[in-house]
C-alpha cells in the first residue's frame, strides 16, 4: 500500500478553500473545536434499559487528533455518533466551535451536519457509485455544480492517491482503498472537524499504518480537527495528542497520550493497556 | 398447421395483452413505488420513523393482497367506470390490473429497499442529505437491481393476471384460449395461444435479468 505523497495539487487547493482556515481568529486560540456537557443516552424501555453513556463532557481544541478508546461496549461508538446527533443524547449539551447545536432540527441541523465529515469502520460507500460518484455525493446533496464538484473529487482522490481508480466501483476496491475513498469524501464538504467510527478496525495492519499517515497528513495540511474513536491502543499511540478512556459510558480519565497510557490511574485504563500488551 | 386464420386472432389478442400489461405495469408502479417507499422510511429506526402510517399503509397493502383478483375486477367496477367511463373492454380492464398491483408492487419494493445497509443510509444523514435525498439518491439507487427484478416479476404476473380480465370483456391471450381453445374446442388455437404465453413470459424473465444484471455494481463480477 502506497502511502500518498504529502505535496500535491489538490491539497493546496483544500488550503484555499477551507473555510475553517479563513474562520475567525477567537475559534482557533480557545472555543474548543467540539465541546461536550454530560451527555447521557439511554437505549431501550424498562427492564431492557441499557445507559449507555452516562454524563460524558471532554473538549477537543481547534486542529487536535483526539481519540476516545474503550472495551467494546463502552459506549464509543453512540458516543461519537451524538457529535453529529444521528444519536440524540437524553440530557447534556453538544457545542460545535462553541455553538450549542443540541436542540438543532431539520434544515439547521442538516448544515451542521454538513461542517462535520464523518469515516465509519464499514466505509459505508455507496455500492451503485463509482469512487469518483461516492466522493461527489456530498457536494451533490449541498448543490455544488456538476463540473465543480468532479473536478474537486478528482483532487481528493488524487490527495488519497486514487485517483486511477476514480471510475472502479467499492466492489473493485480493496478494504484500505475504500477507506481511502471514506476520507476524500469525508473532505469533499471541506468539514472544520473529522469523526472517525473505529476507521482502521477492518483493515490489516499494513493499512492501518499506510490510512494513520494520511490522516496524520490531513490533519497537519489542513489544519483538521479529528476525533476518532478505536479500541486499538496503537492507532490511538500513532496518531493521538490527547486520549479519553470510556468506561460504562463514563470518561474514567483523559489526558495526553503518554500520560494515560504510561501512567494509567484507573482500572479501566490499566485493563487496556494490558491487553494491548497482551495482543502485541 | 398455422392457417392465417388462427394468426388473425393471435396477433390482435397478444397486442390487447401488451397493452394491458404495459398499461397496468406503469401505472402500478407510478403508485406502488411511492407506497413501497413510504412503508420503508416509515419503519422504526428509519429516516422517518411513524408507528401510524407505517401501520396504515401496511394494513392497505394486505386488505389489497388478499382480495382475488377475480372478485377484485369485479367488485370496482363503480370505480373503474368512474376512472375510464366504462367498465368493459381493454382499457377498462387496466383499472382493475392496477388496483391489483399497487399493493404487490409495493411489498416488493419494499423488500428491496430494506435491503439497503442502514450504515450507508445514515452516512448519508451524515452528510446532511434531506429525507427526500436520501430516498431519490440512497434508497433507490442502491436497490435499483432488486427493484428492477420486482419489475420483472410484476410484469410476468400482471401477464396471468391479465387472462383474467377476459370476464370484463378485455381480450387478450387468456381470454382468446378460454373462448376458441376451450369453449369452441380449438386445441390448436388454445395451443399455439400457451406457446405465445410462454415465450412472451421467457421474454420479459430475460430482459429483466439483462437489465438487473447491467444495474448491479455490488460484486466485482458485474
Amino acid at each position: 500500500m502506497r502511502v500518498p505523497l504529502l505535496v500535491r495539487e489538490g491539497v493546496f487547493f483544500l488550503h484555499a478553500h477551507n473555510g475553517f482556515r479563513n474562520g475567525n481568529a477567537k475559534n482557533t486560540a480557545t472555543v474548543p473545536m467540539l465541546r461536550l456537557e454530560n451527555v447521557e443516552k439511554t437505549y431501550g424501555r424498562g427492564a431492557n434499559q441499557v445507559q449507555a453513556l452516562r454524563g460524558v463532557s471532554l473538549d477537543v481544541m481547534p486542529g487536535e487528533i483526539f481519540g476516545i478508546i474503550g472495551l467494546s461496549g463502552a459506549g464509543k461508538s453512540t458516543l461519537i455518533r451524538c457529535i453529529n446527533l444521528l444519536e440524540r443524547p437524553q440530557a447534556g449539551r453538544v457545542f460545535i466551535d462553541g455553538v450549542d447545536v443540541t436542540g438543532y432540527k431539520g434544515a439547521s441541523l442538516r448544515a451542521v451536519r454538513r461542517q462535520i465529515g464523518m469515516v465509519f469502520q464499514h466505509f459505508n460507500l455507496l455500492t451503485n457509485r463509482t469512487a469518483l460518484a461516492n466522493v461527489t455525493f456530498p457536494m451533490e446533496i449541498v448543490g455544488v455544480p456538476r463540473k465543480e464538484r468532479e473536478g474537486r473529487a478528482l483532487e481528493l482522490l488524487d490527495f488519497v492517491g486514487l485517483r486511477e481508480k476514480a471510475r472502479r466501483y467499492p466492489s473493485e476496491l480493496s478494504g484500505g482503498e475504500k477507506q481511502r475513498v471514506g476520507i476524500a469524501r469525508a473532505l469533499a464538504t471541506e468539514p472544520r472537524l473529522l469523526l472517525c467510527d473505529e476507521p482502521t478496525s477492518a483493515l490489516d495492519p499494513e493499512t492501518t499504518t499506510s490510512f494513520l499517515n494520511l490522516l496524520k497528513d490531513i490533519n497537519r495540511r489542513l489544519g483538521l480537527t479529528i476525533v476518532m474513536v478505536t479500541h486499538q491502543m496503537h492507532v490511538v499511540r500513532a496518531v493521538c495528542g490527547r486520549v479519553a478512556v470510556l468506561d460504562q459510558g463514563r470518561v474514567a480519565e483523559l489526558g495526553p497520550v503518554a500520560q494515560v497510557f504510561g501512567a494509567p490511574q484507573t482500572e479501566a485504563a490499566r485493563r487496556l493497556v494490558k491487553e494491548a500488551a497482551l495482543g502485541a | 398447421m398455422l392457417n392465417p386464420q388462427v394468426l388473425n386472432m393471435l396477433w390482435p389478442a397478444l397486442w390487447e395483452t401488451l397493452y394491458m400489461v404495459a398499461g397496468a405495469a406503469l401505472f402500478g408502479h407510478l403508485f406502488g413505488i411511492p407506497l413501497g417507499v413510504l412503508v420503508v422510511v416509515t419503519s422504526p429506526g428509519h429516516i422517518l420513523p411513524n408507528a401510524a402510517i407505517h401501520r396504515i399503509a401496511g394494513v392497505v397493502i394486505n386488505i389489497g393482497r388478499s382480495i382475488p383478483f377475480i372478485i377484485l375486477m369485479v367488485a370496482i367496477i363503480p370505480f373503474t367506470r368512474w376512472v375510464v367511463g366504462t367498465s368493459i373492454g381493454t382499457t377498462a380492464a387496466i383499472v382493475p390490473l392496477t388496483v391489483a398491483a399497487v399493493p404487490y408492487i409495493a411489498r416488493l419494493v419494499e423488500q428491496a429497499l430494506h435491503e439497503v445497509d442502514l450504515g450507508v443510509i445514515q452516512a448519508a444523514q451524515g452528510m446532511g442529505a434531506t429525507p427526500w435525498q436520501v430516498i431519490y439518491k440512497v434508497l433507490l439507487p442502491e436497490s435499483l437491481p432488486s427493484l428492477v427484478l420486482g419489475v420483472t416479476i410484476t410484469t410476468v404476473s400482471l401477464v396471468s393476471y391479465s387472462a383474467m380480465a377476459g370476464a370484463i370483456g378485455a381480450g387478450g391471450l387468456g381470454d382468446l384460449a378460454i373462448r376458441y381453445g376451450y369453449q369452441r374446442f380449438r386445441g390448436d388455437v388454445m395451443l399455439y395461444t400457451v406457446v405465445v404465453l410462454v415465450v412472451l413470459v421467457q421474454l420479459i424473465q430475460m430482459a429483466g435479468n439483462f437489465i438487473a444484471r447491467r444495474v448491479d455494481h455490488r460484486h466485482p463480477s458485474s
